[in-house]
């Protein structure tokens, strides 16, 4: 549940992450700069078209973004109202040209690819504190967790709701919290035990 | 780091997580603006694990949304919401996480729901807003009177956002005493 990527193969999944990653960071310092509605407009619709080109997976994949359409609405209106409806088309075209930009990175590579990437900064990052190994479990953890996590909540949402039409109260979050703070402290019980031995990991960094 | 802290701190990270997928679970919705538990998971990292954890917590929950986790209130990830105009809020989720933390060590001889309430109204209204406020004024170039007044709107829910933490962080706090750090 937790991949994030366009299911059918795009010629943009064959770039290697680290491109798109370079792309990305190169086109937002690019169109930071442009005031001019016509190129950005341009640059949009050059976005659009790529998305096209996806059929029918790259129009899902707009229509998940039609929350965001409110939000650029007033952002562009209050822009409007201030600087001329010239000022606001430009905000809201860039805004919308980059999150479509930086959501085509991210729907074409992998978490796992992203990852692989990002490890040599996390080498860099290394004389700060940084342990890339523990890094990778925080993650990998993390991933885990999640379903975990709604699946049990929605157990104890099911035995309130069998019991009660009244709505969830937030007294069942505080147990919940409670509840899952031990199962955290009872997985570190385990890593310990099945041997991801922090000491060595430590070790490993001064190295 | 012992695995003890790097598993809590990935928990909070999820929890963070989840209670962004859950809208309006349990809160009310303001003006039609469903309140997302996304900032209730925010306060409670920095309650809960203390300043330097808790502000882990969220950057590692901000990192796995980066890399495209759809985590964000609203199913959102990836990196298109560093371009967003809401860049300030979530930026500002660590420095908050970090505040709540800091006062809630601070505030060892208040009881845990009022040393709560106080944590989340610094971190997740005062800190909070601030970043949010700043973001508002750098991508979508309002002038800071124009995000004031944008912003303004969510200060009800966020107010309640806070009691809420403070209860949740009081009641767990009877159900597990070692939940909070800063009382263990």
């Amino acid at each position: 549940m937790m991949t994030d990527g366009l299911a059918p193969e795009t010629w943009l999944h064959r770039v290697p992450a680290g491109f798109k990653l370079a792309g990305l960071a190169l086109f937002s310092l690019l169109l930071l700069p442009v005031d001019d509605w016509r190129i950005l407009a341009g640059v949009l619709a050059m976005v659009l078209a790529i998305y096209a080109g996806f059929g029918r997976a790259g129009f899902a994949r707009l229509a998940l973004l039609r929350p965001l359409v409110p939000l650029l609405v007033i952002v562009g209106g209050v822009q409007a109202l201030s600087g001329g409806w010239h000022a606001g088309a430009v905000i809201s075209l860039r805004l919308l040209a980059m999150l479509l930009l930086a959501d085509l990175v991210s729907m074409t590579t992998t978490m796992s690819a992203l990852m692989d990437v990002l490890a040599p900064v996390f080498n860099l990052l290394r004389p700060l504190g940084v342990n890339p190994r523990k890094m990778a479990l925080a993650v990998a953890l993390v991933l885990r967790f999640v379903p975990v996590l709604l699946t049990r909540w929605r157990a104890r949402e099911e035995a309130w709701k069998a019991r009660t039409h009244r709505r969830v109260p937030v007294r069942l979050v505080a147990v919940f919290l409670a509840d899952i703070l031990q199962l955290a402290d009872r997985v570190a019980e385990s890593l310990d035990a099945r041997g991801f031995d922090t000491a060595i990991a430590d070790r490993r960094r001064k190295r | 780091m012992e695995s003890r802290a790097i598993v809590r701190i990935a928990l909070m990270a999820a929890v963070i997580g989840v209670l962004g997928m859950l809208p309006g679970v349990m809160l009310p919705i303001a003006m039609g603006v469903p309140i997302t538990a996304q900032t209730l998971g925010v306060m409670l990292a920095g309650i809960i694990l203390g300043p330097r954890h808790g502000a882990l917590a969220v950057l590692l929950f901000l990192f796995v949304v980066l890399l495209g986790a759809p985590l964000l209130s609203g199913g959102r990830g990836g990196l298109g919401v560093l371009f967003g105009p809401s860049v300030g809020f979530l930026l500002g989720f660590v420095p908050a996480a970090f505040v709540a933390g800091l006062v809630m060590e601070r505030l060892k001889k208040l009881p845990v729901f009022a040393a709560a309430l106080v944590a989340a109204v610094a971190g997740g209204i005062a800190v909070e807003y601030a970043c949010g406020v700043a973001g508002l004024m750098a991508m979508a170039r309002m002038s800071l009177v124009q995000a004031l007044l944008a912003t303004a709107v969510f200060v009800p829910g966020d107010l309640l956002k806070a009691l809420a933490t403070a209860f949740v962080a009081e009641a767990s706090y009877r159900g597990y005493p070692a939940a909070i750090a800063s009382r263990a």
